[in-house]
Parts: C-alpha cells; sequence; structure tokens
C-alpha cells in the first residue's frame, strides 16, 4: 500500500486567515471567543469570523455576494492550500468536504433554500477550482473533520487516487447554538475543557483544508501512520460511560502503525468541555495508556468548530512538529475529571515526532489518527 | 494479496415495498411513510420500543439493517466489529426542516433536544450499532445520487486495509415524503462478485 503524506495547510478562523497567524494567535493564548449578543436568544459566548473582514479577503478571488458564508470560507482556505500544495488538480484529485451541518443558515437565510443540501455546497466548491472529478463529501457529525483525513487516507493508499485536497467547515447559527443550548451543553463563560469548573462547550466558526499525497517533496515530511473510526454503540446523544468507542479507535491506529503508547509525543483531544465528554476521553486515555503524554484541547481558543474541529486541531499538531512546540490547553486550571490526564499548561519547547488526533460525536462515533515525522 | 469479495445479502425499502436479495417479502399501499415504517415494523415481527422515538431517517435504516441482520444470523463476535458505511443525497435535512420550525417564531420557541439530535444523518449509524451491539468502522456520506463508486471503493479499503471483515453498506435517504434505502453486506469470500456494476445493478433492480 502507498504511503500518504499531509502537507499545505490553511486556517480560517477568527485569528486569522492562515495557518501562520493562527499559530502565532494561540501562542499568545488569545482566544477568539467572545461575548455575542445577538446570535440567540440571550447573550452567548462564540468564536465567530468578522463578515466584513471575510468579503474583504474574499473579494480578491470571487464576488462576495454570490456565496455563503460557509462557502466563503472554504474557498480562501483551499485556495491558498492548492496554491501552497506541491501538486495541481488532475483527474487522479479528490475534493474531500467535511462538514457537520453545511449551509444550514439557507433554511432561514436569503439564499435558496436548496443550498442547505450539502451536494449543492460542495457543486459550488468544485466548480469554483475546477475540479475534475466528483466531490465526497462526510458528514458525520463532530468526527467529521478528522475522518476526512482518514478517508483521504484510505482512497490514496489503496490507489483510488493520487492525492486530495481535504477541506472542513461550519458555522456558527442560530440552529446548532438553540440545539445546543436545549441539551443546556453551552456554557456561561468561555469553555473550560478538562477543568474542575467546566460547564459546557462554546461554539465556533472555522474552515481549515489540507493537502494530501502519495508523493512527498519536502525534506521534512509528515505522514499518516494509522487511524480507526470505531462507534460506542451505547447511547445516541450520550458520551460512553467507558469511552470504549474513542479506545477501540486509539487502539486501531496504534496497532495500524505498528506503536505503542510510549512512542506517541503528544495528545490533540476533542475536549468540548461539557462534563461528559472529557470524563469519557479521560477513561479512554487512560484505557490506552496515553495518560503520561503531553495533551491539549483546543477548544479555548477556536470553541467547538464541529466538522472543521478534527482538521483545525490537526494542522495545529502538524506545526507543533514543525516548530517543536506544544501549545496550552488554555483554559484549563484544575483537573476535574477523574482520572491522571497530562494536560498542557504552558507552551512547551520539546521534540515532537509522533503526535494522535482524536475527535468524538453524537451518534457514539469517534476517530483516531496517527501523524509522524519522517526525514527523507 | 488482494482479498476477493461478495455481497452476502442485500435488501431495499422504496415504494411501500420491502424485498430481500430480489424478493418482495413485504408489501403495503399506505401511500404514506410514517404508517408504512409502522407497518414494516408490526408486520416483521420487531420488538424493539426505541424504534418509535426515531426520527423517519433513522426508521427506515435500522428496518434495512434488521431485515439483512435477521436474513444473515451471524455470529455475535463477527457482528460486533462490522463496518458500516452509509450515504444519501439529504443528510438530515428532512428532521432539520422540522427542527428549524421550532425556532422560527420567538414567541412560539421550542426547540427540543429530541428533535435536535436526530438532525445528523450518523444518528442512524448510532441506532444500528446500539441495537446489534456494533462497535465497528463509522462512516457517512453524502452524494448528489446513488455512488456506486465510493461505497464500492470505501467497503473495500476497510476489507483490504483489515479495519472489517464484514461492512454493511448503503443508501438510505428521506427527504419530505420520499424515501429510498438500499442495504447490502459485503464480506470476504472465495470468488470475487463485488463491483460498482453490480452494486449499481442490484440497487436499479425491481
Amino acid at each position: 500500500m502507498k504511503d500518504v503524506f499531509i502537507s499545505a495547510d490553511t486556517i480560517i478562523s477568527p485569528l486569522g486567515f492562515t495557518s501562520e497567524t493562527n499559530v502565532s494567535e494561540i501562542t499568545q493564548d488569545h482566544s477568539g471567543i467572545t461575548l455575542h449578543n445577538n446570535i440567540a436568544t440571550s447573550p452567548c459566548y462564540a468564536s465567530i469570523i468578522d463578515n466584513r473582514k471575510l468579503d474583504k479577503a474574499f473579494s480578491k478571488f470571487g464576488n462576495a455576494k454570490a456565496y455563503t458564508k460557509l462557502e466563503k470560507m472554504m474557498i480562501l482556505s483551499l485556495q491558498n492550500t492548492i496554491f501552497k500544495a506541491t501538486f495541481s488538480i488532475s483527474d487522479k484529485t479528490v475534493l474531500i468536504i467535511a462538514t457537520t451541518k453545511g449551509n444550514i443558515d439557507a433554511l432561514n437565510n436569503d439564499f435558496d433554500a436548496e443550498r442547505a443540501y450539502l451536494p449543492v455546497l460542495a457543486g459550488k466548491i468544485k466548480e469554483f477550482f475546477s475540479f475534475k472529478t466528483e466531490p465526497i463529501i462526510v458528514s458525520n457529525a463532530c468526527v467529521s473533520g478528522v475522518l476526512a483525513i482518514a478517508v483521504a487516507k484510505r482512497f490514496i493508499q489503496n490507489e483510488y487516487y493520487d492525492n486530495a485536497f481535504v477541506v472542513g467547515g461550519d458555522i456558527v447559527s442560530e440552529f446548532t447554538i438553540s440545539g445546543f443550548q436545549s441539551f443546556q451543553a453551552i456554557s456561561e463563560i468561555p469553555c473550560k475543557p478538562f477543568s474542575k469548573d467546566r460547564s459546557g462547550i462554546s461554539i465556533g466558526e472555522a474552515a481549515a483544508s489540507v493537502a494530501i499525497s502519495n508523493i512527498n517533496t519536502e525534506k521534512e515530511a509528515i505522514q499518516i501512520i494509522g487511524d480507526g473510526s470505531c462507534n460506542d454503540a451505547n447511547h445516541i446523544s450520550g458520551p460512553s460511560r467507558t469511552g470504549e468507542g474513542l479506545y477501540l479507535s486509539i487502539l486501531s491506529a496504534l496497532k495500524e502503525a505498528k506503536l505503542e503508547p510510549q512512542n506517541i509525543d503528544y495528545v490533540s483531544a476533542h475536549g468540548t468541555a461539557t462534563a461528559f465528554n472529557d470524563e469519557m476521553e479521560a477513561i479512554a486515555f487512560n484505557r490506552a495508556k496515553l495518560e503520561h503524554v503531553p495533551l491539549n484541547s483546543l477548544k479555548g481558543y477556536y470553541g467547538h468548530t464541529l466538522g472543521a474541529s478534527g482538521l483545525l486541531e490537526t494542522i495545529i499538531g502538524m506545526h507543533s512538529i514543525k516548530n517543536n512546540r506544544l501549545y496550552s490547553s488554555l483554559g484549563f486550571d484544575e483537573l476535574g475529571v477523574s482520572m491522571p490526564l497530562n494536560i498542557i499548561k504552558n507552551i512547551t519547547k520539546t521534540k515532537v515526532n509522533t503526535f494522535l488526533k482524536t475527535s468524538s460525536g453524537f451518534g457514539g462515533c469517534n476517530t483516531a489518527v496517527l501523524f509522524k515525522k519522517v526525514n527523507l | 494479496m488482494s482479498k476477493k469479495l461478495n455481497i452476502l445479502s442485500y435488501c431495499k425499502i422504496k415504494d411501500d415495498k420491502i424485498s430481500l436479495n430480489g424478493k418482495v417479502i413485504y408489501q403495503d399501499h399506505s401511500n404514506d411513510l410514517k404508517s408504512f415504517f409502522k407497518n414494516c415494523y408490526k408486520n416483521l415481527g420487531i420488538e424493539y420500543s426505541k424504534f418509535f422515538k426515531m426520527d423517519n431517517l433513522s426508521k427506515l435504516g435500522f428496518l434495512a439493517s434488521e431485515i439483512l441482520f435477521k436474513d444473515l444470523n451471524l455470529d455475535s463476535s463477527i457482528k460486533g466489529n462490522v463496518g458500516i458505511v452509509l450515504s444519501n443525497k439529504s443528510a438530515s435535512l428532512d428532521t432539520d426542516r422540522k427542527y428549524q420550525e421550532t425556532i422560527n417564531d420567538k414567541d412560539n420557541y421550542f426547540p427540543s433536544p429530541a428533535v435536535f439530535v436526530y438532525t445528523l444523518a450518523n444518528i442512524m449509524i448510532g441506532e444500528i450499532s446500539i441495537r446489534h451491539q456494533i462497535k465497528g468502522e463509522n462512516a457517512f456520506f453524502v452524494s448528489e445520487k446513488f455512488n456506486e463508486t465510493l461505497l464500492e471503493q470505501y467497503a473495500s479499503s476497510l476489507i483490504q486495509n483489515e479495519k472489517s471483515s464484514h461492512v454493511l453498506c448503503g443508501w438510505v435517504d428521506v427527504d419530505n415524503d420520499k424515501y429510498d434505502a438500499f442495504m447490502y453486506l459485503v464480506t470476504e469470500e472465495e470468488s470475487q462478485n463485488y463491483s460498482k456494476e453490480i452494486i449499481k445493478k442490484l440497487y436499479k433492480e425491481n
């Protein structure tokens, strides 16, 4: 089977419109989460991209009025990633789109309601960049972003495609905010993953994209070496009490990569900051013997960006490898889960060769993907 | 050495009719998906009270998977690791629209977690996994129309990469009053009988 490498990357978030500006902002502990008065029935903390800034950046490439906010975010992200990639779009290139809710705001705004169909969204992106093959859309709740990386890896490994551009994105909408509020899952303060006084999630919006290929041209490359996406088979909305699906996903990824838990330098966790999710992750990481590995959740910087989160957080992990730096788990103070975890409190300079990215979501879904630095 | 794959069983639910491996096993004239799904549940002798809490998409996917698992009667150790790869066109839009109605009017605002949770198409995979205690690989894809190439390639990659020994694949779509389900189980066998052409032929047959 072919080796698969991940390279060019772009994050579009309230913290900036390139991965580099995003990394620089999180290095300074800046968060995109602020109080918003007009996105829900009551004031609510969320991480939201400024529409004027987005339109200004987008208008260099296209008509900002012709595209929805999510489409603009995804196109801007891909524009830069495609520009930076060492390959160009061919008939062996696949576009993979990860989103949880897509243009859900089209059910209640000036755009045609048809725009809420995910294939319509995908069609807009395909057309913009003239992709030659049918886009693949992954919509698997909050694991969509990282699952899309695993999907790209499998398609390239098995030689169905030579390379892929993967983009993930979701917006903050009244739809998702009201839904999480109905679950009483939204925090009244910016979210505090894994902390004792955590009280729920903050929602965020972002788009993130990467280039994935069977050929690597960089001296220091990052290879995708294992993955797993297993179900809890326990509850459609509640995290498993035993962390079963996440644990099985991690085992599956480790087995494929032929690695032991002690070979992992860093865990980029999901860490939504709900009481049950973070507890579930702590149990799964302990079952997988990863409790000593430095770990963070990046939700304190971005909020929960749903289908974008796994991809965005993978990109930060890639920059941890490149910069030999582990970024702090913003919002964390005192450990508030029943099992030990090695949460990164301050930015740390250290060699990072191998990292694990995990996500979990409604429907009992979980995904774990392993990445490794290779020197060619 | 690449493994040889074969479809063990397939099921279709459409136009008030259920067929299993090409033979009609239930039919009525409900003309309404809600009553049809309820009649299917009764006539197939299923006992699973959670069924009535599900949205229409999960009900449809659940019914198709019940028929296949009953037909195949897999050993629980095999069943526990089945991969589930489902797809459709409308994701969860059918339920999304119903949820949106609960938040459109600020004077009549009643968002419900019981509805919101079904605004994700992969909840259907969760429901099937819970029912049969399946902790295998999961993925939910969305495409403009039935995409046999995607199903063929992804299920093959799961089996070739030894992530799954058996994969439950299919298309389950509900959009307003239209519904269409096609589901099959594929595994490694001595002879190859699995290709995008075969999948498409089975999906198209009446």
